[in-house]
């Protein structure tokens, strides 16, 4: 039996979705068997990131509804045996699915994969209730700005109500030079605002976007300071203590960029 | 009968110096406290009740008055046009009101971090012992104590207690309410010591102030339950 977690943040655009793609790659990088759930009906873009999207041929509300069994809907990644994709419709909207659907489809797929990430839509109504319905646990993913960070303590406040462990948090997109100067939220003061622990830092970095262009989670390549970031929070889900990176660190990689960017 | 009556003197009406207090006897029947006052208002003594306008205290002793029969007595003391009804006592309360005292005196202690989005509205003093993060709103009847950091927006005194106050170890809200007083707070804070301050409404200028928690005795000396 594995557990469900799901990834969530209330604002849109902070990086849920390319959370739950790196996420659960750095989980099958592990040996995990992972699934992945899009509950982004109407606006799927898990597929994307994943470059799975011309392999879809059932989906999340075809189980739903008893079309298809579930074991059809699901895609079977390019790269790792042990990953696989539960896509979201995309020609239906939210209200398409019940939470009590989703429970079910959620408590089906732990019966055969050690991990369930499920990607949240943005926002707090219909398509939110339903990926929160089979979690065992949550992550709520911010970005260094007070709106980002206004909606993930709402967020916060939702998940304490359902019956689940207390959420953790992703820091997403963190540019630390801007942290540095006090133009950025710095991580402490997200954290202390937010009260709740801290799962790990992803420093903005632009390998991640050409990476989602390509369709290949950034999490696989193996040196950048990203997939890096994504793979140490895979290791702490797996309940090994790695220690933040530190900030000297990643003045480190700054001057690199600084110096990459002078090259040029 | 009638005789025996108007010598027990059920409704007794006695002359102060800030108006007229009227004594209802507690044992007789409701309708004959009516009747009798009514018999008093209108009859001899009417000569004394016409005049310059008086304020009116009822005290209805050991009997419970309904809030019909309040509306009651108000009516027959309508026909006086220079009476004016102050307010009405009585030693009874009922349960129900006896249980709202109580929850209004008590401290609620809630250990929790009160997130944006969140209303917690509490009868009493509220005691919070973690943070109200931006966007959140806390509200009590009676003070707000926050061991924590207030950044959301804070409302005591919400049944209209202008004594009320609200302190917080750290104070940077968003709002401040008391009663119905609103204070909207300055666009950004001075990067100051963390000094633990409350809120109240000062009598002077009936506004919304704040000042350090060490100046609390002085301007709320009524918090203080150890005499």
């Amino acid at each position: 039996m594995g557990e469900a977690i799901v990834i969530t943040s209330g604002k849109g655009g902070v990086g849920k979705t390319t959370t739950s793609a790196n996420l659960g790659t750095a989980l099958a990088l592990s040996g995990k068997k992972v699934c992945l759930v899009d509950t982004d009906i109407g606006l799927r873009n898990l597929d994307v990131l994943m470059g799975l999207e011309n392999r879809i041929i059932y989906d999340l509300v075809d189980v739903a509804e008893e079309r298809c069994k579930l074991k059809q809907a699901l895609i079977k990644d390019k790269r790792f045996e042990c990953l696989y994709l539960l896509p979201a419709a995309q020609t239906k909207d939210k209200s398409s699915i019940t939470p009590e659907q989703v429970k079910k489809i959620v408590q089906e797929l732990k019966q055969d994969y050690d991990y369930v990430i499920i990607d949240c839509p943005a926002g707090i109504e219909q398509g939110f209730k339903n990926a929160i319905a089979g979690a065992d646990k949550s992550i709520v993913v911010t970005n260094p700005e007070t709106a980002s960070m206004r909606d993930a303590d709402r967020i916060i406040g939702l998940l304490e109500q359902e019956d689940m462990e207390p959420p953790k948090l992703i820091v997403n997109r963190l540019r630390n030079h801007l942290a540095k100067n006090g133009d950025m939220l710095d991580v402490d003061e997200i954290v202390s605002v937010l009260s709740i622990e801290l799962l790990g830092v992803v420093i903005d970095d632009e390998n991640v976007i050409k990476a989602a262009n390509k369709g290949e989670p950034v999490a696989l390549q193996p040196d950048s300071k990203a997939s890096i970031a994504y793979r140490n929070i895979a290791r702490r889900i797996l309940g090994e203590s790695v220690p933040l990176l530190s900030l000297e660190e990643d003045k480190g990689f700054f001057g690199k960029i600084k110096t990459l960017l002078g090259m040029k | 009968m009638a005789m025996v009556q108007k010598l027990q003197h059920n409704v007794t009406i006695k002359g102060t110096k800030d108006g007229l207090v009227l004594l209802l006897d507690d044992k007789c029947s409701f309708d004959l406290l009516v009747e009798e006052l009514n018999d008093k208002l209108t009859a001899g003594s009417s000569q004394m009740l016409n005049g310059p306008v008086i304020s009116v205290k009822v005290k209805a002793g050991n009997r419970y008055l309904t809030a019909e029969q309040e509306e009651k007595l108000l009516e027959v003391l309508k026909q006086k046009e220079n009476l004016f009804l102050d307010h009405i006592e009585s030693e009874v309360i009922t349960k129900a009101e006896a249980e709202e005292m109580r929850k209004d005196a008590q401290v609620v202690t809630v250990s929790k971090v009160v997130r944006s989005g969140q209303v917690l509205d509490i009868q009493g003093d509220l005691l919070l012992i973690g943070d109200v993060n931006p966007g959140a709103t806390v509200m009590a009847t009676g003070n707000i104590y926050i061991l924590g950091s207030l950044k959301g927006i804070a409302h005591c005194g919400t049944k209209g207690n202008e004594e009320a106050i609200i302190a917080a170890s750290v104070m940077k809200p968003s709002q401040l309410r008391i009663a119905h007083h609103i204070n909207r707070a300055p666009d950004s804070y001075p990067e100051l010591g963390n000094e633990m301050e409350f809120a109240y409404i000062s009598n002077e200028e009936k506004q919304i102030r704040i000042d350090r928690i060490s100046a609390v005795h002085r301007l709320r000396p009524k918090l203080n339950s150890l005499l």
